[in-house]
């Protein structure tokens, strides 16, 4: 058993996990649910231990690091923690039809990681710019950041299904969380995810001062770091200065999340000192 | 960092509207949290939508006494005020969490004064400095300018480690800090660990080879297939051996193409025959045997060289950010601040009602409506189960 192995296993376990969320929303029997969530929690803890084994191996290997030193990784890790938020809300709010809308997105990132033939998953040595105790602050504290974004992204999509059918005329809709609940998550879940991004920008702007002399060098990833930041400081905005809330909040919502993922991958393709993600 | 001055103007506006705007709005907040005895109206309580009721036998005074200190241990104010058949407690905290969104707001002036300050008073430039020199001066990008430093930087060595694949693993430069020509500081450097030196940053950057001052080279005889090793300083003519003529060795060259094929570093020279015909030779210092494609008696070839580095070095000075960092520790505590927590307000109204007591737990916050809602459950809950248990 090694970590890829384990990692592997963890894509089906999501994507079981998934498919249970589902189930649960669209035949709204308690059992797939109960299951789903217990496969979602199996399922964070292989991906745990997948994580915590690619650390070990990398001793062994002689490249010691802590596994966020490239896409494959962060993508195993932005999962990881999307589930794990995600049970946080499932827990707290006691709704399990969100899972349906939030529990894919962690199962995509692990496939895409998974089985794109273009993402490497062997454990690569550091470059030196990237030796660096912040890089497990700055990389945890984004991605924590991009997944509470994921599922406001998830559950603004379902504000925007809700919404529509006022007269509760749709079973599909039934077991969703009221209107006014959703709204409020998604604005919980923006709030939640812009501190853990401003602190994401910030230690990779200490770290970027302590290691090249500049805290902020406008690199393709850094500008569009802060046009997401931007973004969802307009959201806030609009929502307590302006009282927005509801379809607007979601569509932005929605629309910040198109940032995000164009800051994580788009980016990519431009030259950059975050180029790690081509590879 | 951001020296175009239409970026240093929009700065200077976005600046200006954040300061013009948070203080328009801040005279509001002002009067709201300065308030030495905050209001409390009952009928607004009563209107609350979210309320909880439940009803205790004892009376008033009893219940009013049991509640009073569970209420004001979570929360900072409580008062309670008689009414025409019972009681009510108001308390209230965190009404200064109203001004945490100032807090944010001047954490980004802050971020651009800091900023500001950088872009005027400092520097952020380059410098390769050879192993074994001194530089005094740096280059400086966009505009082109050289800027002097206060004192000398010295490579005193250079040394790279790589990875089994190939890439770089470590780069670290000794350096010294010379000032009216004696070191006064010395510290070795690698990427993520800087000199700093009297408010100037130095960076391990980037390196490069550096043409060796002197090679040996061997030359072997085809006839006899004797090797002669001779020490030859670039640009100085020597005699070849066995009465072969001359050779200059002129040039060093990072990646040389021969026939369009990239053999890599190359020491190209002169062979000057003793009939005064001269033909140009490249030795290359990655395929020995490339060597032996010369023509002419005598194969010339590179035995041993040392190989020498630059190494590149950016230097930077950035009075600006104590300004900025100050601004980052706001900014993250003004976001949690204005988040994560709200001015919340709580009345517990207790009214006779017969013989039993009525009682209505009723609360605000100015943000998150939902968790205080939540939030007064809970408290109803506790009130109920205080009731059983004294």
């Amino acid at each position: 058993m090694n970590s890829s192995l384990l990692l592997s296993i963890t894509t089906f376990i999501y994507g079981f996990a998934a498919i249970l969320y589902i189930a649960f929303w669209i035949f709204k029997k308690p059992l797939p649910g109960r299951l789903a969530t217990w496969t979602a929690i199996i399922g964070a803890v292989c991906n745990l231990s997948g994580l915590i084994m690619r650390w070990v191996e990398s001793y062994s290997l002689g490249i010691a690091h802590a596994p966020l030193s490239n896409l494959y990784e962060s993508m195993v890790f932005f999962s990881l923690t999307i589930i794990i938020v995600y049970l946080v809300i499932e827990r707290k709010y006691k709704n399990r039809v969100i899972g349906a809308f939030t529990t894919p997105i962690a199962f995509l990132a692990m496939a895409y990681a998974s089985l794109n033939p273009n993402i490497s998953d062997r454990i690569q040595p550091l470059l030196p710019a990237l030796k660096s105790n912040w890089l497990i602050a700055h990389v945890m504290t984004c991605f924590v950041g991009y997944s509470a974004f994921a599922i406001a992204f998830g559950i603004s999509c379902m504000y925007l299904f809700k919404q529509k059918d006022t007269e509760g005329k749709s079973s599909l809709l039934a077991h969703f969380p009221n209107a006014r609940i959703l709204d409020e998550l998604n604005h919980q879940m923006i709030m939640f995810g812009f501190l853990f991004l401003t602190i994401g920008i910030i230690t990779g702007s200490v770290w970027a001062n302590s290691a090249w002399g500049r805290y902020w060098g406008w690199d393709p990833k850094e500008t569009w770091s802060l046009i997401t930041w931007f973004i969802y400081a307009t959201v806030l905005h609009a929502r307590m200065m302006r009282g927005w809330s509801g379809k607007r909040i979601a569509y932005l919502s929605i629309l910040g999340f198109m940032a995000v993922l164009f800051t994580y991958f788009g980016v990519n393709y431009l030259p950059g000192l975050h180029s790690y993600g081509t590879s | 960092m951001y020296h175009s001055y239409w970026f240093q103007l929009l700065i200077v506006l976005l600046t200006l509207n954040i300061v013009v705007c948070s203080i328009d709005r801040l005279s509001t907040t002002w009067k709201i949290v300065s308030i030495k005895k905050p209001p409390f109206i009952l009928s607004r309580f009563k209107n609350n939508a979210d309320n909880e009721y439940f009803d205790d036998s004892r009376s008033a005074e009893q219940l009013k006494d049991i509640y009073e200190p569970f209420v004001s241990k979570g929360f900072g104010y409580i008062r309670t005020e008689q009414t025409d058949n019972g009681y009510s407690i108001f308390a209230e905290k965190w009404r200064w969490t109203r001004l945490g969104v100032y807090g944010v707001h001047l954490s980004i002036i802050l971020l651009l004064i800091g900023s500001l300050i950088g872009s005027f008073f400092g520097f952020d430039g380059y410098v390769n400095i050879p192993e074994g020199e001194v530089v005094n001066s740096i280059r400086i990008h966009n505009p082109e300018r050289t800027q002097s430093l206060d004192f000398g930087i010295l490579c005193e060595d250079f040394n790279v480690t790589y990875y089994d694949s190939g890439t770089p693993k470590e780069f670290r430069s000794s350096l010294a800090i010379i000032e009216q020509g004696k070191p006064v500081y010395k510290k070795d450097i690698v990427v993520n660990d800087p000199l700093r030196y009297k408010g100037i940053n130095i960076f391990q950057s980037s390196f490069g080879p550096l043409p060796p001052k002197e090679v040996t080279l061997s030359f072997t005889s085809r006839k006899t297939g004797e090797v002669f090793k001779k020490k030859v300083v670039v640009g100085q003519p020597i005699d070849v051996p066995e009465n072969g003529g001359k050779f200059v060795l002129k040039d060093y060259v990072n990646s040389y193409k021969f026939r369009g094929q990239p053999i890599g570093e190359a020491f190209t020279g002169i062979l000057t025959h003793n009939d005064g015909s001269s033909a140009g030779i490249v030795l290359s210092l990655r395929f020995p045997d490339f060597n032996r494609m010369q023509k002419g008696d005598m194969v010339v070839s590179v035995a041993e060289y040392a190989q020498r580095y630059y190494t590149g070095l950016q230097v930077t000075k950035d009075p600006g950010v104590w300004g900025v960092y100050s601004g980052f520790i706001l900014l993250i505590i003004g976001c949690y601040i204005t988040f994560f927590m709200s001015h919340q307000r709580l009345c517990i109204n207790i009214e006779k009602k017969g013989k039993k007591c009525s009682v209505m737990v009723s609360g605000t916050a100015n943000k998150n409506k939902f968790g205080m809602q939540n939030k007064i459950k809970r408290i109803s809950e506790k009130l109920i189960d205080l009731k059983h248990r004294s």
